[in-house]
Parts: structure tokens; C-alpha cells; sequence
């Protein structure tokens, strides 16, 4: 048995009362790959910040080649050997790619002012290897999203560490990028490092690990090859806890009831780059209508320019009125309200504090009745009525994200990809309370998607958007043998 | 190529104003030399919006404790001018690792009005013990740097053009890249290995001793110490102004702008009054439409 370069025993962690991290020991040794696998609020994450002190643990071990590092500062254990890939970047405005990659080469010097020779050397070297070398004298704003991950992954790299953490590897990423980060990691396995993949679920990098651990809730689950986890009965609980429901409802017909909402010939370029182009779409009154699209197809823009966010060309009609230079509010206020992708949720403020705040508008007793039947719909924001919206989970706040926008009683809602980072488990509580609102109110929803799985159930309608322009119209049930393939 | 050209700009730019007493009135002269000294505190400050990504709004705190420390040494102990000079950087430097251990704790708004207070502070101990500071009217000190318009030109002048130098390399270099880059994401820039604090701190030690320095030589030349000058807020939102103003993250750029507000105040004196309100509008359309400032202005967008 070799000795493992990373070793984590008894690792626990409390943010206040809450226990994010329990008792969690694993080991890693020379050239494998370990995946960290939870749902969202695991403390898988937490794990990981705690291996670099990015978190301090309260309590626990963490071994770099032996060397006890746990409670260390940061800078320390970087040195002592531990390269992390953040999921997001934040790149320096005026620097390139090469210096970028540089200056996690420089020495941690107040007094060297010029970088040797060979820091550049090396730096052209590890473009090459992580695939920047064409775009090594740009500036990184100007870089598509997978070249920015790249330049993330050359930077842990830089210093040659021993252990490599990557947080979420392949979010947002397409099929041919996920191959070449793959093979990527799969390459720092054959140099002998150990590396750590943190990621919601086995199957994104079941073909990449060696093991998997798996969490829940903060503690250990299972552990064991990648189809040993999957097949054990806790992690599916975990997952899958039933199947996700497809009820069918008689569809609505449109026509009846007229169009709520109209865009026509709607268009939207970024300076340079075309983000919409001559995209028309109808959703009648009472209609669940899905947009379904990959990463950067356009359907944030598209909701954005429905709301009166981003300019636009083209024609945009709600309620028979046209929406063409009212401001967003104005908008929001008239009944199309939209739950963005990024939720914008007041993260200081408590749950109760975002709900009223959507209720603004509302008489005391229309609040207090349109909170009741949130409550109901969400049962767990009723739990949560005093914690601050920061400290919810990502399931708990993408859904209190929905509730505030229910909360202005719209006539139609917008959602922007609800699903984004959220584990299975939630996605089907999600999809639950979606059924129930598709149910029981008259509400006209419009909901932007990638996962395919969770946008066709509800969906009386779909649109396929790609690259820009609507590919597809039709029902789902014509979805999976007209667009499916293409799409999948 | 760019880069030559600016350079090449720059040496124009910084000969002009050296053939400038051939021309001018010594009264031109005069506003000049206030306006080097205001560029050095305004370059220092750029270092640490700009490179260490801390928002000091108290940069006359560094000043005034180099100009009130000179000054008080001066006027009591007859010290002469170039030890007042390093005591006053030295005393800058100790108030600029006070100002950073708050600094390495506090996140956000927390910071700036710490900086905020430490002005304050210091206004009002001065006011406070004015039997020993000579108070708001302030303190005559016996020795100056020159009577000489020229030779003071010329002082603050090479004052000005050393510190830009050492400054501008400084952010240049790769000591400054990693500050820039402690900056941006501190998290990140620790899991590359640097000691975040460490940067900063050297980064509030080199802020402040410019800033100390240049409120020492700015008593000297102007032959007193007074808070209106050195230490009042107003003055710091000034260097603050000129720095955002000439352009974030370019050094050079703070001190353009401390000269394009001193000039333009000048310019604009026929308007009386008015004159500070329309150097304020034009700082705030030169902030709103053009956040890169002067600097920023100039540089191609993109890449």
C-alpha cells in the first residue's frame, strides 16, 4: 500500500447551530481520482474549502504526504503542496492568459520585482498542455466560458501540487469540452497526483474515478467504486427518492383563452455577438410553455428582453398591450414577473423578509392569504420563515426565489433555468411544487430549461432554442422522436 | 508597441512640465508645486484602490500624520528638515499598519469607514490639543524648503517624478501583479500560494509612506501646517477624485488627475464660487461616462 498524499480524518465543521460538515475521513493516494459526490448542501463543498483552510475546520485532520496541515492559513498548504480549480473565475482586467498563468508561477516575494526567464517558459508550456496556446495573448473577458475553466485548471496546475481539488469539473460545459477535461484530469492521474472531483453526482465523472465518496447532510454515505455507490440503497434514496412524476393534465387549449403573451421577430446583439435573432413566440393565457436550450443558446437573454432588461429588436405584446419602452418595473408590476437564474435573492434579509418585500404591493390580508398558500405549496419556507436567505440551501433558495415572484401575483411567470446546480432530490420536490401550482391556479408560466427531464412534464408546449434562433415548436409528447435526438 | 508609444507620451508629458518655468509666472509656478505634492498622495492612494483593491477614504490621515509630524518636530525641536522628513514618513508608515489591521479583518464598507473615522480622529485631536498644534488656524513652522519659486518647482517636481517612478515600477512588477492579484480574490490568491496579508500590508506600509512624505514636503513648502491643507476630509476626497478620475489602476493616472483639479480650479476662478461646483460636475461626468478615467479613456477596449 502506497501512502496516500492526501489523508482527511475526523473532519467536522459548524456554521452556528448547523453541523455542515461530520466526521468526514477519506484518503487519496499517488495517481487516483477520488469523486466527492452530495446534492447541494452536503457540505461536500465545505469538505473541500476545509482540505485548503479556505473554510477553517472546527475540528479534525488533514495530511498533505503525511505533513499535518488542518487549521494552516491557505497560502500554507497551497505551498505545502494542494492546487485548487474554483468553479468561477475572476480574472485581472488588463492581464493575458500567459501572465495570468505566470503569476501563479512567481515566488511569494515583496522583493523580487521580474518574474526569471523560465517563469514565462514554463508558463507558455502549461497553455499548451491545458489547450491555451491560442489564445494565450488574450485578455481573459474576452475568452468563451471553457477557455476561462482552463485557464482555472492551469493555475492549480502551475506549481505542480501534489493534490488537485476541482470543484464541479464539468458545469457548463459542452460534450467535446467535458472530453478534453477529462482526459485533462485523467492525465494528472498518470503523473502521480491525487486529485479530488467534488460534483453533484456519480454519473458526471463515473468514468473518470477511481472511487467515489458519497455524502449527504454532511455525513458519509457510501463509499466504493462508481456502480458500488450507485447501487447502494441510501445513495439512491438520496437521489432518486421516487420517481419523478409525469401526471398528465388535459391540455389547455390556447386558443380559447387567447395570447397572453407575444413576441415576434424579437432580436438582441451584444456589440458584436448576435444573442437573439428573429425569435418568435406565443404563450397563451393559462399555458405552461417550456424553452428549452443548452448553456448560451439565449434564453436568459430572451427572458431579459421580455422584461425590458437588454434592448431589443422586434415586437413584444403582454396582456394587448406593447411593452416597447416601459421600464422593468413598470413591466413586473403589470403581472410578467420573472425568477432569474441567479435567483437574486436579499441575502441578508430572513425568508419572511424577501416574501413581504414581494407583497409590497398586496393589502395586509391578500399578503397574508398568497403567504399561507406559498407556505403550503413550499412547506419547508414555512420552517425557514427567520433564517436569512444566505444561509438557505440552493434548493431552498431557488425556491423561496419562486415564491417571492409568486408573491406579486403575477399573470405570467418566468423561470430561468430553476433546476441550475440543484441535486435530484430537489429538483423532484421542485417539480412537485410546480405540478401543484400548474394545478391549482390559472397562472401562465413560461419556464426557460436545459434539463430536458424536468422541462417536458409540465410543459403544455415546447420551443427549442439554439444558437440564437427557435430550431423547434411542438408538444412533448412529439418532443422526444422530432427534437430529442438533436437536442440530447 | 502601445506600450513605447505611452512611454514615449509620458517622457514628452514630463519635459514639458521641466521647460515650464522658462515660460510661466511664478505664480503658475506655485500651483504646480501644491498640485506634485497632491499627485504623490493621489498616486499612493491609487496603489491601494487600484493594486491592493482596499478603499482608503482617509488618505489625508497618512498625510496629515507625515505633515503634523514633520511640522511638530520643526517647530518645537528645530529638527532639521530632512530628519522632520523621515520621521514624518515613519510616522505615515505606523498609522498605514494601524489602517491595515483593520483592513486584513473587515470586509466590504466596514474598512472605508474605519479610514473614515482615523481622519476624523486626527482632525479632532489636532483641533483638540491646539495649545500644542496650533489648532484649525494653524502652526507657522521656522524652516522652508527654498523661497525660491523655482527651487520649490523643481523639489516637488523631482519629488513627484521619483515617486511616480518608483510607484509605477512598483505596480509594474511582479510583486505588484501579485498584489493586484490579492486584490481582486484574496481566496484565490491564497491558493496559489501568496500570503495575502502580507502583501497588503506591504502595500499600506509603501501607500503611506509616500503619503507621509508628501504631506512633510508640502508643510515645508508652504511654511505652515494646517488642517485645511493636510488632514481635512475635503483633501482626501480630492487625491480620491484626481486618482478616479486620471484612472484606476495606472498610477500615472492619479497624477493627472491631481493636476487637471488644481489647474481647472484655477482656470474656472473667474466663476467665483462657482468654480469648485463646475470642477466637481466635471469630475462627476468624467466618472459616470467615462469610468476608466482619463487613462482608460485613451485605452483601446477589448482585446
Amino acid at each position: 500500500m502506497v501512502a496516500p498524499l492526501l489523508e482527511v480524518s475526523g473532519l467536522t465543521k459548524r456554521f452556528g447551530g448547523l453541523v455542515a460538515v461530520k466526521d468526514i475521513g477519506f484518503a487519496i493516494a499517488p495517481g487516483e481520482i477520488l469523486g466527492l459526490i452530495g446534492p447541494n448542501g452536503s457540505g461536500k463543498s465545505t469538505v473541500m474549502k476545509c482540505i485548503m483552510s479556505i473554510v477553517r475546520p472546527n475540528a479534525g485532520s488533514v495530511r498533505i504526504a503525511g505533513t499535518e496541515v488542518a487549521g494552516w492559513p491557505t497560502h500554507r498548504i497551497a505551498r505545502a503542496g494542494v492546487g485548487i480549480v474554483f468553479q468561477h473565475s475572476h480574472p485581472l482586467p488588463r492581464q493575458t492568459v500567459l501572465e495570468h498563468i505566470e503569476i501563479a508561477l512567481l515566488p511569494d516575494s515583496l522583493l523580487k520585482l521580474v518574474a526569471g526567464r523560465h517563469v514565462a517558459e514554463r508558463a507558455r508550456a502549461i497553455a499548451a498542455r491545458v489547450g491555451l496556446d491560442r489564445v494565450m495573448h488574450r485578455l481573459p473577458r474576452t475568452l468563451p466560458f471553457a477557455d476561462l475553466r482552463r485557464l482555472e485548471l492551469a493555475k492549480a496546475i502551475a506549481r505542480n501540487p501534489k493534490v488537485v481539488l476541482v470543484d464541479e469539473p464539468f458545469a457548463g460545459l459542452t460534450g467535446s469540452e467535458v472530453a478534453d477535461f477529462s482526459a485533462l484530469i485523467a492525465s494528472f492521474r498518470a503523473e502521480g497526483h491525487a486529485v479530488l472531483l467534488v460534483d453533484h453526482n456519480v454519473k458526471g465523472v463515473a468514468a473518470l474515478v477511481d472511487r467515489v465518496f458519497a455524502m449527504y447532510l454532511g455525513e458519509r454515505v457510501a463509499e466504493g467504486s462508481a456502480e458500488e455507490v450507485m447501487r447502494n440503497e441510501t445513495v439512491r434514496a438520496v437521489y432518486l427518492g421516487g420517481r419523478m412524476e409525469t401526471a398528465a393534465r388535459p391540455a389547455r387549449d390556447a386558443a380559447t383563452r387567447g395570447v397572453l403573451l407575444s413576441v415576434e421577430k424579437l432580436s438582441v446583439s451584444y456589440g458584436k455577438a448576435q444573442a437573439l435573432d428573429d425569435v418568435t413566440l406565443h404563450v397563451g393565457a393559462g399555458e405552461f410553455v417550456s424553452v428549452v436550450g443548452l448553456n448560451g443558446a439565449g434564453k436568459t437573454t430572451l427572458f431579459n428582453a421580455i422584461c425590458g432588461l437588454v434592448a431589443s429588436t422586434g415586437a413584444i405584446r403582454f396582456a394587448g398591450a406593447d411593452l416597447r419602452g416601459r421600464t422593468p418595473a413598470r413591466i413586473a408590476r403589470g403581472g410578467l414577473v420573472q425568477c432569474p437564474e441567479s435567483r437574486e435573492l436579499f441575502g441578508d434579509m430572513t425568508v419572511r423578509e424577501n416574501l413581504d418585500l414581494g407583497g409590497q404591493h398586496l393589502t395586509r390580508a391578500a399578503c397574508a392569504r398568497q403567504l399561507a398558500w406559498l407556505f403550503e405549496l413550499f412547506p419547508i419556507l414555512a420552517t425557514r420563515q427567520r433564517q436569512t436567505a444566505r444561509t438557505l440551501s440552493g434548493g431552498e433558495q431557488q425556491m423561496l426565489a419562486i415564491a417571492r415572484a409568486l408573491m406579486m401575483q403575477p399573470k405570467l411567470l418566468i423561470l430561468d433555468e430553476p433546476t441550475l446546480g440543484l441535486a435530484p432530490v430537489i429538483l423532484e420536490q421542485l417539480s412537485k411544487a410546480l405540478e401543484g401550482l400548474r394545478l391549482t391556479t390559472d397562472i401562465t408560466v413560461l419556464l426557460g430549461e436545459q434539463n430536458v427531464t424536468f422541462a417536458l412534464p409540465h410543459a403544455d408546449r415546447v420551443y427549442v432554442l439554439e444558437h440564437t434562433r427557435i430550431v423547434w415548436e411542438g408538444s412533448p409528447a412529439r418532443f422526444a422522436e422530432e427534437a430529442g435526438t438533436g437536442y440530447l | 508597441m502601445l506600450r513605447s508609444r505611452n512611454a514615449w507620451l509620458a517622457m514628452a508629458a514630463l519635459l514639458a512640465l521641466y521647460l515650464l518655468p522658462i515660460w510661466v509666472s511664478g505664480y503658475v509656478l506655485g500651483l504646480l508645486t501644491v498640485a506634485y505634492y497632491y499627485a504623490v498622495a493621489a498616486m499612493a492612494w491609487d496603489l491601494l484602490f487600484g493594486f491592493a483593491g482596499e478603499v482608503n477614504f482617509g488618505p489625508s490621515f497618512l498625510v496629515g500624520l507625515g505633515a503634523y509630524t514633520a511640522a511638530l518636530l520643526n517647530h518645537y525641536q528645530g529638527t532639521p528638515i530632512w530628519l522632520c522628513l523621515i520621521a514624518g514618513a515613519a510616522m505615515a508608515v505606523a498609522g498605514g499598519v494601524v489602517l491595515a489591521v483593520p483592513a486584513l479583518r473587515l470586509r466590504g464598507p466596514y474598512f472605508g469607514l474605519v479610514t473614515l473615522v482615523a481622519v476624523l480622529l486626527l482632525q479632532n485631536m489636532i483641533v483638540l490639543f491646539a495649545g500644542f498644534t496650533g489648532g484649525e488656524i494653524g502652526m507657522d513652522i521656522p524652516d522652508v524648503l527654498s523661497i525660491d519659486d523655482h527651487t520649490n518647482y523643481w523639489y516637488a517636481l523631482g519629488f513627484m517624478t521619483i515617486s511616480g517612478a518608483l510607484l509605477f515600477g512598483l505596480s509594474r512588477s511582479t510583486a505588484g501583479l501579485i498584489l493586484q492579484a490579492s486584490g481582486q480574490d484574496a481566496t484565490e490568491a491564497a491558493a496559489l500560494g501568496f500570503n495575502v496579508a502580507k502583501h497588503k500590508m506591504a502595500a499600506f506600509c509603501i501607500s503611506a509612506l509616500f503619503s507621509g512624505l508628501a504631506g512633510a514636503m508640502l508643510v515645508f513648502y508652504l511654511g505652515t501646517a494646517s488642517v485645511g491643507t493636510v488632514v481635512d476630509i475635503a483633501v482626501g476626497v480630492q487625491f480620491i477624485i484626481a486618482a478616479v478620475l486620471g484612472g484606476r489602476r495606472t498610477i500615472i493616472g492619479a497624477a493627472i488627475g491631481s493636476i487637471f483639479l488644481i489647474v481647472a480650479g484655477e482656470v474656472l476662478r473667474p466663476l467665483g464660487e462657482l468654480s469648485t461646483f463646475a470642477v466637481s460636475a466635471i469630475a462627476l461626468l468624467v466618472i459616470l461616462f467615462f469610468p476608466g478615467g482619463f487613462l482608460g479613456a485613451l485605452r483601446p477596449r477589448g482585446g
